[in-house]
């Protein structure tokens, strides 16, 4: 049977490659790669971008979204992606990152690249834990959260604050767009979508840093399923500041 | 910009170098002794004149790996440091071998360890060539022993890097940093295009998917052990034919000599006057001086020292160097070292006395 292409409503982003993701079932990574590559193939960018993936999940990013890819060490991507931006200033270059690539091991690149204003769009995906080494605490773990190196939960005592650092960077006069954002309903989804449009045009504008974080599920980190993951963020989500920061 | 001669530091001597040959950029953090390096390129504004990009960044550890993203694009990139700063770039150099990506490394050495002292120092050898990072890989070290030779190894250090994809280092110290000496610079030659880079370096990462067959990427992670075993083999691959035909080195009075004085960079000037004091004594001294670090010029020492009794391995270090003149010479020739530690320095004088000493002169 031939589909009539007028009669397609919707397609899997032609970004989106055919492999296989790794991702855990109900693990955010994967609609937000789908958000990405719809995005970068909306805005025709496909040819005009540079993509820095980091140390975590989704470090095998570039088996997924076709475009160019550069792999940075844990952290560094603000680093790279600088070099990169500034001399390919003709290109869109976004850091693809998580919460203990960017707000641990690597707050001195990200802070120092957004204060500088680099024109690059940062994704921040923040799912509270560090996923692919086993579940582990991150800077971003809420007080009380278990894990397995924080078994009685997170206290302020043995491992201090968890670290505000979307917050901090909506303070640097370098970010121009700073937006908090979330894959588990359709209409986050698409208010995502709008969000990473805004962060992808303003880094072509050349009018500063701008950064997307997504506040993301971790199921085998968390010990939930998908279900309970999805319900716990958006029960978690009631006490953020959602959508645009700056 | 014509070739010039100037007088100045090699530090200088080093930027201006690295300007005229199309760098395309510099990412840097101050450190003594080698800060004339950023000051004189901020000074120079070359961004201005060839379009070559210098930061001043927050860290080495941020330098670095600005360097990786640089070179990822297939562009010359460059940053500088001494021991400290080095140490902590130790990662980063270890990424740039891993996903296989030329640039320069430009360590100005200094007493250590720790925070050590300013004055200069060679005892960072061991790190340059035995692979300061994690994984098995080389960097191209060239030592130079002039402001001459600062200038002139910007383009040796590069042209390797791109044949090899594969970092190189210029291992100098503070004396070779700080000290002024005539130089003639090289003419200026444009940075390349990115059309130019995109004709030669077909690996860069461009962002312009569709223009080519599929999309790039640069990366060092790989799960299967046997595709990792190979690309390391082939990059060791790489390394043995470099080792057969990079090494440098520089022979001075070595046909007669009976014993051998083997130094690199600063130490190997002092040396120099010590031979000329020595024959002048009528003492057999000559002098190999290895001009890459790595490849370690093993076959141009075995000749050197075809007709010595002995060898002096005189290094500003506690002997580091000597274990790869002991590997050359298989140990068949008695091998001893003479050296000064954490940013003393020796005399001439002083290692004629030595090498009559140790060898029963």
């Amino acid at each position: 049977m031939s589909v009539n292409t007028k009669d397609i409503v919707y397609h899997r982003p032609r970004l989106l490659t055919d492999n296989n993701m790794h991702y855990c079932p109900g693990c955010s990574h994967a609609a937000i790669h789908k958000i990405l590559a719809d995005v970068l193939s909306d805005m025709n960018l496909a040819d005009n971008v540079i993509g820095i993936g980091s140390v975590g999940c989704s470090v095998f990013i570039y088996n997924y979204i076709d475009i160019d890819w550069i792999e940075a060490a844990h952290g560094r991507a603000p680093a790279v992606a600088t070099a990169v931006s500034r001399l390919n200033p003709q290109k869109l270059v976004f850091t693809y990152q998580g919460d203990g690539d960017m707000a641990s091991i690597g707050t001195t690149e990200i802070i120092h690249a957004a204060n500088r204003g680099e024109n690059i769009t940062v994704i921040f995906i923040n799912n509270s834990v560090y996923g692919m080494t086993g579940g582990q605490m991150a800077p971003t773990t809420p007080l009380g959260m278990k894990t397995v190196t924080c078994p009685d939960g997170r206290n302020v005592e043995q491992n201090g604050y968890p670290l505000p650092i979307t917050d901090l960077l909506t303070r640097l006069p370098g970010t121009c767009f700073v937006s908090r954002e979330a894959v588990t309903t359709y209409k986050h989804v698409l208010h995502a979508k709008k969000a990473l449009r805004k962060a992808f045009q303003n880094t072509l504008e050349k009018r500063g840093t701008s950064v997307v974080e997504f506040v993301a599920t971790c199921c085998s980190g968390w010990k939930m399923s998908p279900v309970e993951a999805n319900e716990w963020l958006n029960t978690r989500m009631k006490q953020m500041k959602m959508g645009r920061l700056k | 910009m014509e070739s010039e001669v100037r007088l100045m530091k090699g530090n200088e001597a080093l930027a201006h170098a690295a300007i005229r040959y199309g760098v395309d950029a510099y990412f840097g953090y101050p450190i003594t002794p080698q800060s004339e390096i950023i000051e004189t390129l901020m000074a120079q504004r070359p961004w201005q004149s060839t379009g070559m990009t210098v930061m001043q960044v927050e860290s080495e550890v941020s330098a670095i790996h600005m360097v990786y993203g640089a070179a990822a694009t297939g562009k010359r990139a460059m940053t500088s440091s001494s021991g400290p700063g080095i140490s902590l770039m130790q990662g980063g150099i270890s990424y740039l071998c891993g996903a296989n990506l030329p640039c320069l490394i430009v360590n100005v050495m200094r007493g250590g360890p720790g925070l050590g002292t300013i004055q200069p120092s060679q005892a960072d050898y061991y790190q340059a060539v035995k692979g300061g990072g994690h994984g098995d890989y080389k960097l191209f070290t060239l030592a130079p022993s002039s402001v001459q030779e600062m200038a002139d190894f910007v383009s040796v250090a590069f042209d390797w890097a791109f044949r090899n994809c594969n970092p190189a280092m210029i291992l100098a110290d503070g004396t070779i940093g700080q000290m002024m000496e005539k130089v003639v610079l090289p003419p200026a030659r444009p940075r390349l295009t990115d059309d130019e880079i995109a004709h030669k370096y077909p690996w860069a990462i461009d962002g312009a998917r569709h223009s080519r067959i599929g999309s790039n990427r640069i990366a060092s992670l790989e799960l299967d052990a046997a595709v990792m075993e190979q690309r390391n083999c082939e990059r060791q691959h790489k390394y043995e034919l470099a080792e057969q035909n990079d090494a440098r080195a520089e022979a001075t009075l070595t046909a007669d000599a009976e014993v051998l004085i083997v130094a690199f960079g600063s130490a190997a000037r002092i040396c120099a006057k010590a031979v000329d004091l020595a024959r002048a004594e009528g003492l057999k001294l000559g002098l190999l001086r290895p001009i890459t670090l790595w490849p370690f010029p093993s076959a141009y020492l075995r000749e050197a020292a075809e007709h010595a009794r002995g060898i002096l391995c005189v290094e500003l270090n506690a002997g580091q160097m000597i274990d790869d003149v002991r590997i050359a010479v298989e140990s068949r020739i008695l091998v001893e070292h003479y050296g000064r530690l954490g940013g003393a320095v020796f005399t001439p004088t002083e290692i004629v006395s030595a090498a009559k000493n140790i060898f029963k002169l």
